[in-house]
């Protein structure tokens, strides 16, 4: 592909914020950007999308809880109802406070470890994945506002520079 | 300053004078004599053709030889009697402690955003000590009622009988701790503590909002850390004298802080609904949606700490199940099986799945809907704690239970309102008072 993206650098979170509304006021496409701490509040700004993540954490959850009523139904009731000090295994319920401790840590686990791996699915992190920042600073003490440029790199690039960026790149992704 | 709105007025004074009437008719038709007892569980069994305490009788009849029958019968019915006897006195008991325990729950969460310094509390300080302005009236019911116990005029508490003492060896070895002098000085004790603390604390509050320097909140914010102390163990053996020994034979160790759940819970929900209910009235207009959310916060994870601490005591009896502790859920379970597994269902099933959105939190009349169920669930929590050891199976929810019930929820709607109107809603000179008008979650 050949199109051009420029960078516009920042060395403050609230002047970040600022430059976001302002570019988005005027109606440019913010593709990326890259800071070194989560800045509160930037995803609203940039007009992102609430994460669904804890729906999915939730059903995750609710699995985890079938996982195992099933699993203890059918080894402690179905399979070999044993009388083991005494325990009514009868019936699920009767035996059920003693399977609540695993319940609710299956419901937990469930829930927790899914959740991790959606998120690592979602954001595409992996051990050896390569890393994405343009520019080793975003890493330490620099933001970066990402735009793509569709034949108006002058207007951009003064548009950026009055939100007071501190640099600015042009560079072919 | 808020003007107590006189629609709210007369409905408070509507609610006490029905609650007084149900109360009355519940003294007036508890029985006397064993055969008014009898008639009126004859009258109760004829009214459900196959009622359970009908089919027992026979069971008991049949099991039994005739001349042993007659004894047993004998003792029976003036066990009977007595637990008839009780059940006016136990649905007050019943209805005064929960509305008293509001009110100290709200206390303890009052104290607790003193002493940690919260920043988005201030707004609600006031509210707050609107609330637990009902702990004096409030704790003088409960004070008269437990006198009144000592002096005989119920049979709530069961080691209160020196009769029964004398025929029972493991309440004379209690007899130390469980005896109605000690009793009412530890009572009286706690409760001064109780309402001392609350009142310094609200002359420093108002004091802090006239005076040029922050003296005031500075010593605030020390007796609130020292107040907590002292509530934490006040508040553990207030519950072992005041619920607990309704059952003398059985004891818990975590029960205290079952019960401290209970009434944080409670009065972190009515801290939220009155929140709501003045700012629907325009009378709070810097409270906004994230310090309602903050309190459905609590009130969704306090419920879900009431089930940790409910299941864990239950559990810890069911899997041993020594005859000594389990007696006290077999009763339960068997007399109660509705109330004791429904409050389960309305304390944790519901506010966890209906405060477990985020945005529902802010939605107000969700929150006021799911403070409803709580409420209520803490009531029955608090019916299951006294009535199985003091009206056994002879419980019902009926005039004397509802009218004990609407006449407190009156007097605390009366009293704490009017105490809402006593200073300004809104503290004017706490150092966070400016973070807690913005904010925001």
């Amino acid at each position: 592909m050949a199109s051009k993206v420029i960078h516009a650098y920042y060395n403050d979170d609230d002047v970040l914020m600022h430059a976001v509304k302002k570019v988005k006021g005027a109606k440019h496409h913010i593709e990326e950007v890259y800071c070194p701490f989560p800045v509160h509040g930037l995803d609203k700004a940039m007009g992102l999308a609430p994460t669904r993540i804890a729906i999915t954490s939730f059903i995750y959850g609710c699995v985890g809880l079938i996982v195992s009523i099933v699993m203890m139904n059918y080894i402690m009731i179905q399979d070999w109802p044993q009388d083991i000090g005494g325990k009514p295994s009868f019936s699920y319920i009767e035996n059920m406070p003693a399977f609540v401790p695993i319940m609710f840590e299956l419901t937990v686990f469930f829930a927790a470890h899914l959740m991790v791996i959606t998120f690592y699915l979602r954001s595409r992190l992996w051990p050896f994945k390569k890393a994405e920042n343009p520019d080793v600073r975003t890493t330490d003490d620099h933001f970066v506002m990402e735009l793509a440029i569709h034949d108006n790199e002058k207007e951009l690039k003064n548009l950026l520079m009055d939100t007071g960026a501190v640099e600015i790149n042009v560079s072919e992704k | 300053m808020y003007t107590f709105s006189s629609r709210l007025k007369m409905a408070s004074f509507i609610m006490m004078i029905v609650g007084l009437l149900g109360i009355g008719i519940g003294f007036m038709s508890a029985p006397t004599t064993i055969e008014e007892s009898k008639a009126m569980v004859a009258s109760h069994d004829e009214g459900h053709g196959d009622g359970q305490s009908a089919d027992t009788a026979h069971a008991v009849a049949n099991s039994h030889g005739q001349e042993h029958a007659e004894g047993h019968d004998a003792s029976h019915d003036e066990h009977v009697l007595h637990q008839l006897q009780n059940k006016p006195w136990a649905a007050l008991y019943v209805a005064a402690f929960f509305f008293f325990m509001i009110a100290l729950g709200a206390l303890a969460f009052y104290a607790v955003q003193r002493a940690s310094q919260a920043g988005w509390a201030p707004l609600l300080f006031r509210v707050m000590e609107g609330i637990t302005a009902y702990l004096v009236p409030g704790g003088i019911i409960v004070f008269i009622i437990l006198v009144l116990s000592v002096l005989h005029m119920n049979h709530l508490f069961v080691w209160m009988d020196p009769e029964v003492v004398a025929h029972d060896k493991l309440l004379q070895g209690k007899a130390g701790y469980l005896n109605p002098t000690f009793f009412l000085i530890r009572a009286a004790v706690f409760l001064g503590g109780w309402i001392l603390y609350r009142e310094y604390s609200r002359k420093l509050s108002l004091k802090q909002d006239a005076s040029d320097d922050n003296a005031s909140f500075k010593l605030n914010f020390r007796i609130s850390a020292g107040f907590l102390v002292f509530y934490l163990i006040s508040e553990s053996i207030m519950s072992w004298d005041w619920i607990m020994s309704v059952d003398p034979h059985w004891f818990s160790t975590l029960f205290g802080w079952y019960v401290f759940a209970s009434m944080f819970v409670s009065g972190i929900t009515v801290i939220a609904m009155v929140t709501i209910y003045l700012k629907s009235k325009d009378y709070l207009p810097d409270v906004n949606d994230s310090h309602i959310h903050d309190l459905a916060k609590f009130m969704f994870g306090i419920s879900i700490f009431w089930t940790y601490l409910w299941f864990s005591q239950f559990m810890l009896i069911w899997y041993s199940n020594i005859p000594e502790e389990v007696t006290y859920f077999v009763t339960r379970i068997e007399d109660y099986k509705l109330p004791f597994f429904g409050m389960v269902v309305m304390n944790f099933v519901l506010p966890l799945l209906l405060l477990m959105n985020s945005d529902y939190k802010r939605i107000n009349w969700f929150v006021i809907f799911t403070g409803i169920i709580i409420l209520a669930g803490h009531y029955m929590d608090i019916f299951n704690m006294i009535m199985p050891s003091t009206v056994g199976d002879q419980w019902s929810i009926g005039i004397p239970e509802i009218g004990a019930v609407l006449f407190f929820a009156g007097l605390f709607i009366f009293w704490v309102f009017r105490a809402l109107t006593k200073a300004p809603l809104q503290p004017k000179r706490n150092p966070f008072i400016e973070e807690s008008k913005h904010f925001h979650y």
